[in-house]
């Protein structure tokens, strides 16, 4: 019996790196899964981000785990297209239970441009706004509380990202999120729906793991520095984080609400 | 398989509330249990105390899961005491992966300024170098094993910020902090995790006697339990008036297993949004 046995989670970004994973993990522990991803490419994105055959991927590796899941393509900066995927996913697997706002980009490369900033926070943090809003009347009508976890990053929490249009974005949205997540916490209280984020340090994912973010690392020594964790461990696994979010989702964390969870192997501590 | 299947846990404050449910939610998932309690009232602290039946009762349940448990009365005032029964516990298990330093007590309320020398004293004894002899006892024998470990601190929502009244608990509190986030940064080397729990108000003999209730309630003459009840709901945002020791335990399992093998440094509230509020 799994720890989320009958549950259903909406997942944002779910097409591969840690979205992928939570899908895995959850479906692994008995839930269902809305999936939705934008599997396409964003002009301000130097890296390749994920496509169709990446999202056709997590429906497989769910479905070989026995469980449902209701993919959709969709951008989180689109609030009607997630409405209708959400609904859809709602209709067709009976219910709600938990929200990962998961979906996120990081706009840093060699050759920084104004989009950045723009896109970063329609994606980042207006796009999480949307993933709470279009999510929230299922939740309060199911009346079974809920479990809603906002991706954040180390860079919610401290002011780290560089100085170029992406990164500063990046940080002021992941810090954004945590107003969000504090705002929400108090308000679906009293429907027994929490809300949390997570502060990863850099995950082992194609966002993080590629040439165009490993080139921009290495070009400022106070940005490696900025990934420098106090564990000796160089990055930690997409994994790592859905066990946090498993451990919040589950009645395990049937208490825990407006709490900023880092899962930094000792980053922010160090600092 | 457990989720701590063959670990050896060191908890502190183990014969009762909080602790007899984290060695009993460990044992649950597979681990051995090194427990101590002082089992002894505590001067001027406003509720019966722990005694060494309620050790026994640990043990049993403990044994009932089928894992064994090495309980020795002891006291974390004395290094010495808590030393011997970690030196013990490790002889007679074989090794120690996870501590829980758990033993506090809430003390009397009182204004800062009424607060009695030795009531301070004994609290800061207790609640903050109570912890550190622990946690001293503790990390020669997992340095030496050299397979890392879990540290968890039970601190409070008080570790994070004011309650009128209860100034020695508080700055206890908030001191634990400050040595989980320093163990957490001495410790990574040796891929030791340090973490602290923040509980809201837990459902224990800590917190369900007359002296709480007065401090929650000091507008009624005589507080019962719902009185205490209706003012400890106010505190939380979810809406309950207290969490029960398992949600406690649940954060610690989290803690100290695999599944959070990258968590260090940080203060975990399990406080129904209270922090939050």
């Amino acid at each position: 019996m799994g720890v989320l046995e009958g549950k259903v989670a909406f997942i944002t970004g779910a097409a591969r790196g840690q979205g992928r994973s939570h899908a895995i993990r959850l479906a692994q522990e008995g839930a269902d899964i809305i999936a939705v991803d934008i599997a396409a490419q964003i002009e301000s994105v130097a890296y390749p981000m994920s496509t169709p055959e990446d999202l056709a991927e997590t429906v497989r590796e769910v479905e070989a785990l026995d469980r449902r899941i209701h993919a959709v393509q969709a951008d989180v900066r689109d609030r009607a297209a997630l409405q209708s995927a959400l609904d859809a996913g709602v209709a067709e697997l009976g219910r709600l239970d938990i929200v990962l706002a998961n979906a996120g980009i990081a706009p840093m490369s060699m050759h920084p441009g104004e989009q950045e900033w723009y896109d970063v926070i329609d994606v980042n943090l207006t796009g999480v706004y949307h993933t709470i809003e279009v999510a929230k009347p299922a939740l309060i009508a199911g009346g079974q509380g809920g479990s809603i976890v906002i991706t954040s990053s180390t860079a919610g929490l401290a002011g780290i990202g560089g100085d170029a249009p992406g990164g500063l974005g990046y940080t002021a949205a992941k810090h954004g999120v945590v107003g969000l997540m504090r705002s929400y916490a108090n308000q679906l209280a009293q429907h027994s729906i929490r809300v949390n984020t997570i502060h990863p340090t850099g995950v082992n994912t194609p966002m993080v793991v590629n040439d165009v973010m490993q080139e921009f690392l290495e070009s400022d020594p106070q940005l490696s520095n900025a990934m420098a964790n106090a564990l000796p461990v160089p990055m930690i696994e997409p994994v790592d984080i859905s066990n946090a979010i498993v451990f919040l989702t589950s009645d395990a964390g049937r208490y825990i609400t407006g709490v900023t969870l880092p899962v930094d192997a000792g980053f922010l501590n160090k600092r | 398989m457990g989720r701590v299947e063959g670990k050896v846990a060191f908890i502190t404050g183990a014969a009762r509330g909080q602790g007899r449910s984290h060695a009993i939610r460990l044992a649950q998932e597979g681990a051995d249990v090194i427990a101590i309690d002082v089992c002894e009232a505590i001067p001027e602290n406003p509720y019966d105390p722990a005694t060494e039946e309620d050790l026994a009762e640990t043990v049993r349940q403990v044994e009932a899961l089928d894992r064994r448990i090495i309980a020795t009365k002891a006291d974390v005032r004395d290094f010495a005491q808590v030393r011997a029964a970690v030196d013990e516990g490790v002889a007679q298990l074989g090794r120690l992966d996870i501590v829980s330093a758990n033993a506090g007590i809430s003390g009397r309320p009182n204004k800062s300024q009424d607060i009695p020398d030795d009531e301070w004293s004994n609290m800061l004894d207790i609640n903050l170098s109570g912890v550190w002899r622990s946690v001293k006892a503790a990390i020669p024998h997992m340095r030496e094993a050299g397979n890392g470990g879990s540290i968890v601190i039970t601190s409070s929502d008080a570790g994070l910020f004011a309650y009128e009244n209860i100034s020695h608990y508080v700055s206890a509190k908030h001191g634990v902090i400050g040595l989980m986030r320093t163990l957490a940064l001495e410790l990574a080397p040796d891929m030791i995790r340090v973490n602290a729990i923040c509980p809201t108000t837990v459902d224990t003999d800590m917190v369900q006697n007359e002296a709480i209730y007065r401090l929650f309630r000091p507008d009624l003459e005589a507080p019962t339990k719902q009185d205490f009840a209706d003012a400890a709901s106010q505190m939380n945002a979810l809406p309950i008036p207290w969490v029960e020791a398992v949600d406690i335990s649940n954060a610690l399992l989290f803690l100290a297993s695999d599944e959070a093998r990258y968590i260090t440094g940080v203060a975990l509230p399990v406080d129904a949004g209270a922090a939050v509020k």
